[in-house]
């Protein structure tokens, strides 16, 4: 227990500490010449002290203190009903969801595509330069087109915000399947072909249980990029809900103490599903006899 | 051992060659080859690297085409006998699946030929004692040693009943003494078995303890330059290899290889 507190949580609470330090700095820094202007323009004597603590204390800081975003955190989230527009675990909620709609239909795209990819000639060479090609469009421009398109075909709300985690999540899947799925040694092949093997079974007694590894490694990366898909197709569509709403109406209304509490609650939730990813994975590669 | 009549040849290669494209030009892995191996011989090949004799086993079990001549195994073209699943392969590494228990590993080519749930589990039972891996089925690959885990993956070849094992330097990687172990275990268990055996080796002694006849090959090209019947006796402890006959044919063996490197 002492060891896991020595090795795991020291470490991160160091870091946390860290950039607590050098926020606090920047919050100072950064809302001071503001600050300045206000008591010149009141002409009230200040003191360094006292400029701290005020620089601190604004509505709108340039940059807020750590403090003030947990406190909105605080607000947003215990203080408020769940069902309420203004609390953040109801915007989370709609982000999580169409996250892990998202991830989900991307995964299931990625490897239909890997399986595609490796079991048919013809696909590799036609399907994977698209498939490279699809992540040279940034994301920013394409997401309200998708948004739009389908809102034409009578699609809207959670689906084309889902597409566009999709979108961006399917791509690791497939390369990391891809590779997964060739990675077998040459000697299991060599073995399966001993045995008069049917493609079925060289899939899946050998490809498929292979890829394993190669598969959690690239959800880790799509399930964080699925939740910057589900905020970024937020963003463009005026939508109501969402982290990538209050994120929108946050710069609308210069509230930068909440872009900030939902900067924070976004990150907060990528770890999270990252490590929930972690944990499945640990599970699996468990049950598959990796030793611990 | 002795049994000559035609209907018992297992392998028969007449005039064999494989040539390699490479890189660097043509290289001839196998030249006019002629071999015949009868049911029930345990026969080792050895030469240094690049003699060709990995390759020949391999063009037994049709994991490599032939360029020219002819071979033919229970009288069938290599890949008939493949499709036929006539021979079980142990390759240099067990090659065991990582996320299978030994168990299951034995299991696999079983599972591939669909043969019933209780058939399979018979066949690993009887082919788990038969390496004296009792106990270890539900253990994964890694929790085994080297020598052990080898020993698995012979089961595995062995599960399917083939009456022909091919074995590509199976115990290349393991130390002296596993090795000595495991080389009297698979005497015993060819006597019990009567399969015939292909046995890849460049450990001279190995080679003629374990054989009836030994194949000499030599590289640049890959060819036979001896074959050699040994007569020791069918009972063979560790230490016949002390033998003034063991190290007569060891010798014949060496006098073979560097035959095969006089050229050069």
């Amino acid at each position: 227990m002492t060891e896991t507190l020595k090795h795991k949580v020291l470490p991160i609470l160091t870091i946390v500490a860290a950039i607590g330090v050098i926020w606090y700095g920047f919050t100072v820094y950064l809302n001071a010449p503001w600050q300045i202007d206000q008591y010149e323009k009141s002409a009230t004597e200040w003191s360094m002290n006292e400029l701290v603590r005020d620089t601190m204390a604004h509505d709108r800081p340039v940059l807020p203190a750590p403090h003030q975003v947990v406190v909105e955190i605080w607000k947003t989230t215990v203080q408020k009903k769940i069902t309420s527009k203004r609390s953040l675990i109801y915007h989370s909620w709609i982000t999580l969801s169409s996250t892990l709609l998202g991830f989900v239909m991307g995964t299931f795209t990625g490897m239909m595509l890997a399986i595609f990819i490796v079991e048919n000639r013809a696909m590799d060479k036609s399907l994977m330069p698209w498939i490279i090609t699809s992540q040279t469009i940034p994301i920013l421009a394409i997401a309200p087109m998708i948004i739009v398109v389908l809102n034409a075909v009578g699609l809207s709300g959670l689906l084309p915000k889902a597409l566009i985690s999709t979108y961006l999540s399917f791509f690791p899947i497939a390369v990391g399947m891809v590779k997964g799925l060739r990675s077998p040694d040459p000697m299991l092949i060599d073995l399966m072909r001993t045995y008069n093997t049917s493609r079925w079974h060289l899939f899946f007694a050998l490809r498929l249980p292979s890829s394993v590894p190669y598969l959690f490694t690239s959800m880790k990366i799509a399930i964080a990029i699925s939740l910057v898909g589900a905020i970024v197709g937020e963003l463009p569509t005026g939508a109501v809900a969402g982290l990538g709403a209050r994120l929108l109406s946050g710069s609308y209304y210069g509230q930068t103490i909440q872009i900030w509490s939902a900067l924070l609650t976004a990150a907060t939730l990528a770890a999270l599903l990252v490590i929930a990813v972690n944990i499945a994975a640990q599970i699996t590669q468990r049950m598959m006899g990796v030793p611990k | 051992m002795t049994k000559s009549s035609s209907s018992n040849t297992v392998i028969k290669a007449e005039k064999l060659n494989l040539d390699f494209d490479t890189n660097d030009g043509i290289v001839h892995a196998l030249r006019d080859l002629d071999l015949e191996i009868e049911a029930g011989e345990f026969v080792s090949f050895i030469g240094p690297s690049g003699c060709g004799k990995t390759t020949f086993l391999r063009v037994i079990a049709d994991l490599e085409t032939p360029t020219a001549g002819s071979i033919a195994v229970n009288g069938q073209a290599p890949e008939q006998a493949r499709l036929a699943r006539a021979y079980g392969y142990v390759f240099q590494a067990p090659a065991l699946l990582s996320w299978r228990t030994i168990a299951r590993n034995i299991s696999l080519p079983l599972e591939i030929m669909g043969l019933s749930r209780a058939e399979q589990q018979e066949r690993v039972e009887r082919t788990i004692n038969l390496v004296g891996l009792d106990g270890f089925g539900k253990k994964f690959p890694w929790q085994l040693s080297g020598g052990m885990q080898q020993r698995a993956s012979i089961a595995r070849a062995l599960a399917f009943d083939a009456d022909l094992l091919l074995m590509d330097e199976p115990f290349g990687a393991l130390d002296e003494i596993v090795r000595d172990h495991l080389n009297e275990q698979l005497l015993q268990l060819w006597k019990k078995t009567g399969k015939t055996i292909c046995f890849v080796t460049h450990s001279i002694p190995e080679a003629v303890y374990l054989s009836t006849k030994i194949v000499v090959m030599s590289p640049r090209p890959g060819r036979i330059t001896d074959v050699i019947t040994s007569d020791l006796p069918d009972d063979r402890p560790l230490d016949i290899r002390e033998t003034p006959k063991f190290l007569e044919i060891a010798q014949r063996v060496r006098e073979g290889l560097r035959e095969g490197h006089a050229d050069e």
